[in-house]
């Protein structure tokens, strides 16, 4: 930053100024203090405009670009072919698949994730002893990477796994299942996997909504005779609106770009029929290893529209008033 | 259930006493619990034992204990390479991360100037777009820019995606320093920049603490983005690692096994560490 050697020098406004107390010279004063407050507000947010437009907004800015040709990306593209990348796509019955199983995802998580989430978490708000010990333990999935937990599920549920010797050893062995082979199966046994890695982030957001909820409240409605779980329909629960649409918008957005489980957990053949592909790992299938870059990059900005139309349609409708001045940019 | 009305409220601190919860209370958190962690610690477990073992019995315990799966890992695989080109990546996208969204958010909290809240907009507008939808021409950027299989192909992009939510969290806290602090600093001699320097940056520690953290945990467990710039395996990250050595070695389970729980335990460790401060540093994040 070019802006450290000024942290010494003399706040501008002060009325020591060098320039003494008189009218000109307090204009001029003025003056030089402006223009280092604008040197400053440059100075601090330039590194992060330019870092932010030159690695988020110029790629998605190309991707638009390229999704217009027939490119193998080598050298400039040449073969402009319109609208024909979007049209191909969404008359491949694959990438069909891949939407059904992203809103299977995005769905699932929000109708799943959100009520255990929320027992859980008003569950560990209360007050008993050992409960940071529990805390800590329901967010462990959730810290793991996508693909050591992925890893891990695929060696616990392929072949003849653990999970299908602990059915057996239950006397459920009529549940057996090839898990992660079954064309009908495979998203629902990953939308579990998801749901356990995932619940953890939602009681996170919850438990720090909860802390906000004032303890005078509760109590009083405690005095006024209301039983537990009146207090937490009536008080509790109300007032964690905000949070809990937070956690539905981050957990849609998460949902709809969903690839490093996939990825690791399905089996090529089985994604490559549909069974498993996500709009994410569809796109890098087709972009970057079969190397059709116009067409992956068609689908990259097909991902991208879906969920900023469904970001903006969330906040025009549920988000507004919980992050004003967020993403309308109005100040709180 | 009536916790909430037994709990007593010390008058000295103002923190009610936790009390003993009910049995019930006790049998979820459990079962909740068990829920959360059986598989990791199934997994962990079966690095100390043997694939005919596991093979054999799938639920059992080891018997023996072997030690050698995890020593085979460490001593045979890239484990300490892999797992030192992910702390170079997570450190330097966090520190950018941390530097570049305080000294962005201080401006956004602390200046008034025409366009601010157009500016906070433009950031803002980068939650809305998923990191994975630009990495294909992200990719062909940073191939051109000749930084394919460099640390830098991860961090900048890293760096640019954890900007928003970055700025998003911080500039609340920076806003809720009150004014007279500002004000006590300049007739000390302190200009705006020294106070954030010298004011506003231990006062919003927390909060960098957190945004520090989810950058870090973050950039510790990306696999999309690694594993389209690193072809180099020399640049490997753990998570290309794990991948990596569960595809090559699949009839070696005990051995999978044993690399997952190595490369977990770093990320369990750091946010057993830091979990206080996340959790605190979110709920200034989601007031609302």
């Amino acid at each position: 930053m070019t802006s450290t050697n000024q942290i010494r020098m003399p706040a501008g406004g002060a009325s020591a100024s060098p320039a003494g107390p008189g009218g000109a010279g307090r204009a001029s004063a003025r003056r030089a203090e402006t223009r280092r407050k604008w040197y400053e507000i440059i100075g601090l947010t330039t590194p992060a405009v330019i870092i932010y437009v030159m690695f988020v907004l110029v790629p998605m800015g190309f991707a638009v670009y390229y999704s217009l040709f027939r490119w193998r990306g080598v050298g400039p593209p040449t073969e402009f072919v319109g609208l024909r990348n979007y049209t191909l796509a969404f008359q491949d019955p694959i990438f069909l698949d891949a939407l059904r199983n992203n809103a299977i995802i995005v769905f699932g998580s929000l109708l799943i994730q959100g009520p255990i989430a929320l027992g859980v978490a008003l569950l560990l708000n209360r007050r008993f002893r050992g409960r940071a010990v529990f805390r800590l333990l329901v967010f462990v999935p959730y810290v793991l990477a996508e693909v050591t937990v992925g890893i891990m599920w695929k060696l616990l549920l392929t072949g003849d796994g653990t999970v299908d010797a602990l059915l057996r050893s239950l006397g459920l062995g009529g549940l057996v299942r090839p898990w992660l082979a079954d064309l009908d199966l495979v998203i629902w046994t990953l939308l579990a996997v998801l749901t356990w890695k995932y619940v953890g982030f939602a009681i996170i957001l919850l438990l720090a909504g909860l802390s906000n909820v004032p303890d005078e409240l509760t109590e009083a409605a405690a005095i006024d005779g209301a039983s537990w779980w009146q207090i937490q329909r009536h008080v509790t629960i109300p007032l964690l609106g905000p949070t809990i649409r937070i956690w539905m918008f981050l957990s849609m957005i998460g949902s709809l770009q969903i690839f490093d489980m996939i990825w690791v957990t399905s089996v090529p053949a089985v994604r490559s029929l549909g069974a498993s592909a996500t709009m994410a790992t569809y796109m890098v299938d087709n972009g970057f290893f079969a190397r059709l870059w116009g067409y992956g990059n068609a689908v990259a900005v097909i991902l991208f529209a879906i969920s900023f139309v469904a970001a903006l349609l969330f906040q025009r409708f549920l988000l507004r008033r919980d992050i004003e001045g967020a993403i309308t940019g109005r100040a709180k | 259930m009536t916790m909430a009305v037994n709990s007593v409220r010390s008058p000295s601190t103002g923190r009610r006493q936790a009390s003993w919860g009910t049995p019930l209370t006790y049998a979820l958190a459990l079962a909740v619990a068990a829920v959360s962690i059986a598989p990791v610690i199934y997994v962990v477990i079966g690095g100390f034992r043997t694939t005919p073992q596991i093979v054999a019995n799938p639920a059992g315990l080891p018997d023996p204990f072997v030690f050698d799966n995890y020593a085979r890992v460490l001593t045979q695989s890239n484990f300490w390479q892999q797992a030192f080109n992910s702390a170079v990546i997570a450190l330097g996208t966090t520190l950018a991360v941390v530097v570049l969204g305080l000294a962005a958010a201080f401006v956004l909290a602390r200046y008034s100037f025409r366009g601010r809240e157009g500016l906070y907009t433009f950031f803002t507008l980068g939650l809305l777009f998923p990191a994975g939808a630009a990495i294909l021409p992200l990719y062909l950027m940073l191939r051109d820019l000749d930084l394919i299989n460099s640390y830098y192909a991860v961090i900048l992009p890293q760096v640019a995606f954890s900007l928003p939510l970055t700025i998003v969290i911080l500039r609340p806290f920076l806003s809720a320093i009150p004014r007279e602090l500002e004000d006590a600093a300049a007739i000390d001699g302190a200009s705006r920049l020294g106070f954030l320097w010298r004011v506003a940056m231990p006062l919003s520690r927390p909060a960098l603490v957190t945004v520090g953290v989810l950058a870090f945990v973050a950039s510790w467990n990306s696999f999309l983005l690694p594993l389209l710039v690193l072809s180099d395996v020399n640049l490997h990250t753990l998570p290309l690692g794990v991948q990596n050595f569960s595809s090559q070695y699949t009839t070696d389970t005990a051995g999978v096994l044993a690399f997952t729980s190595l490369a977990m335990l770093p990320a369990l460790l750091f946010f057993t560490l830091a979990e206080k401060q996340i959790v605190g540093g979110l709920q200034g994040a989601v007031k609302g």
